[in-house]
């Protein structure tokens, strides 16, 4: 039997798949991995669609993206498991960061407002603020997007979003291409380790369960290859545990590390593991709770609500035009499905329902499953704001009207 | 038509550019830089844009290309069905291609398999570079082996050699791995490095 090939980006979030590759979960499972690195979010996806990989560590509005066929023909992708919730912060230049205040991490709502100010003067000087995202159809670029938006901010008018690879955002900074930068651990860090960047926002503190990174493959591998997209789950669900165990921190931190996965200072990735990061050069490592939520919570489980709730903000920004079988569509990536039928008798917990509101928890709260005790994390959006599911209209509605 | 190729190994952007002129395409714009392509690119205005599949800057341009309001937009060559084939061979050659919208596609396609037949004939040349290299460091490694054995047990060339090949025959071993295990010893004991 030939490896199944999974393509990934050096980023802290790819830690599943690479653990079930490093520790031998796949093989035991009785299925041999490869890995295949990649620079671009473009070649991960091109590999995928091509057949030179069989899965992939992918972004997950790329995944819809991709399945409507947005900018090239329709490629009809599935997710059967996510690869964590969250991950991500706001870094911008020291310059910039001095405008915001103390602490600006603690207190989105009042930072979102301020960089909004910086960004309406620097829009009227003629010199816009430029804020580097990871791709056009990523989370980075959506939830920098809404939170700018729900502070004030006009996205269209007031700033300038550009995309540059996570591995350049430092050196962009250094260089004056941008001021700012929405990217994935370790690069926000790289950042404030060469000390051209802070650290101001987390993603976490913008939507407290943001969805992130998926498990994607062509629709078709599901039916193909089913025995060994239910050994990858399994194993991929063993990493989970693994990578939730703050005991096992220092060794997946070191695998990461390593020239073939991120090639960073193995220091640098255990901070987004752990939730404890250095949020501006020379300062200490504080707690930011929620940082990188990789397996708890059922966080591995693709509720289909959040893919819809992505297809709004693609809507929402001109991305996709707004059509009822797309947003069907887009739902129809999430695969809670497949989850459930492979995880169940594993012991991994499984929600009952598909879909949920999101932004409606604020203390953490049970919910139904079939198996497992479910508890879910607070969900809330910055700006309170919740998203039904059943009402999609009436959201994107509000949303476009602004 | 005007073809930029925009490569981060300006080598192979170099075998590329030759292949596409001898082809009689001579309107071509090399790019190696990261540094302000999309920039560079826009000025140039070409028709068709080939990129190395791993250079970083994909995804900006693929960005920068969606943004673009100009009539010559560049879009992903991936035509219509029919297309799949060539452009999944393209992909496995390690190329993407950008074609302006409204560009015929029977003008493009023999671009894009001269471009996939120089891409694949790089590779091939590095790998036998690579090969011709090592084979390299195996005939010095051998010259040394024999000296040593020269040196030592005051023999002909032709004697060392024997005498290496002897000892490769007998442990089933390659003479090369013969040649550096004597060598390492050399070193160890402390012989003339």
């Amino acid at each position: 039997m030939s490896a199944f090939r999974i393509g990934f980006l050096p980023l802290v979030d790819a830690v599943l798949p690479i653990l079930a590759h490093e520790l031998g979960l796949a093989k035991a499972e009785g299925l041999e991995l490869a890995l295949v690195r990649d620079p671009s979010w473009a070649t991960v996806r091109d590999r995928l669609i091509y057949g030179q990989t069989d899965a992939a560590h992918l972004l997950a509005p790329l995944a819809i993206a991709t399945s409507l066929g947005l900018d090239r023909p329709a490629v009809p992708l599935a997710a059967p498991f996510m690869l964590g919730l969250n991950g991500n912060a706001v870094t911008v230049t020291p310059e910039i960061a001095a405008q915001l205040g103390e602490d600006p991490v603690w207190d989105a709502t009042r930072t979102g407002h301020r960089l909004a100010a910086v960004a309406r003067e620097r829009a009227a000087a003629g010199r816009k603020l430029r804020l580097a995202v990871v791709h056009r159809y990523s989370s980075h670029n959506y939830m920098l997007r809404y939170w700018l938006a729900a502070s004030g901010c006009d996205v269209e008018r007031d700033v300038e979003i550009v995309v540059v690879p996570p591995p350049f955002v430092a050196e962009a900074l250094q260089s004056g291409e941008i001021d700012g930068s929405c990217v994935g651990e370790p690069w926000n860090s790289v950042a404030v380790e060469r000390g051209v960047g802070v650290i101001v926002a987390a993603t976490a503190r913008i939507w407290s369960r943001g969805v992130e990174k998926l498990l994607a493959m062509r629709t078709a591998t599901l039916g193909e290859r089913a025995e060994e997209v239910a050994m990858l789950l399994r194993a991929l669900n063993k990493a989970g545990e693994i990578a939730a165990d703050p005991a096992r921190r220092g060794e997946v931190a070191a695998l990461l590390a390593r020239p073939e996965y991120c090639d960073q200072p193995a220091a640098l990735i255990e901070r987004a593991l752990g939730d404890r990061m250095v949020l501006l050069p020379g300062g200490p490592a504080e707690p930011v709770d929620d940082f990188l939520v990789l397996h708890r919570e059922a966080a591995n489980f693709p509720w289909r609500s959040q893919a819809m709730w992505l297809y709004t903000q693609m809507v929402r920004w001109g991305h996709a035009s707004a059509d009822l079988r797309d947003l069907g569509r887009a739902a129809a990536v999430f695969r809670p499905d497949v989850y459930r039928a492979v995880l169940s008798g594993t012991g991994a917990v499984i929600p009952s329902a598909s879909e949920k509101v999101e932004g409606a928890i604020s203390v953490p709260t049970g919910a139904g499953s079939v198996t497992g005790r479910l508890i879910l994390g607070p969900d809330r959006f910055f700006d309170g704001r919740r998203f039904d599911p059943d009402d999609v209209e009436s959201y994107l509605e509000a949303m476009l009207s602004k | 038509m005007k073809i930029a190729i925009v490569d981060d190994s300006p080598a192979r952007a170099a075998v590329i550019e030759e292949g596409l002129r001898e082809a009689g395409l001579s309107d071509i714009v090399l790019l190696t830089e990261r540094h302000g392509l999309v920039a560079r690119i826009a000025a140039a205005e070409p028709d068709v844009i080939l990129l190395n599949l791993e250079n970083p800057s994909r995804d900006m341009l693929e960005e920068s290309f969606a943004l673009s309001r100009a009539i010559a937009r560049p879009i992903a060559m991936f035509v219509d069905q029919s297309d799949e084939r060539s452009i999944a061979e393209a992909v496995d050659a390690g190329i993407s291609a950008y074609v302006v919208d409204g560009m015929r596609k029977e003008r493009i396609k023999p671009v894009l398999e001269l471009a996939v037949k120089r891409f694949n004939a790089f590779a091939r040349l590095q790998a036998e570079l690579a090969e011709a290299r090592s084979a390299l460091a195996e005939r010095k490694l051998l010259d040394r082996a024999k000296a040593i054995l020269m040196k030592r047990r005051g023999i002909d060339e032709p004697a060392a050699y024997a005498l290496l090949r002897k000892q490769a025959m007998d442990s089933g071993r390659r003479i090369a791995e013969i040649a550096e295990a004597l060598v390492t010893a050399e070193n160890l004991l402390g012989g003339e490095p």
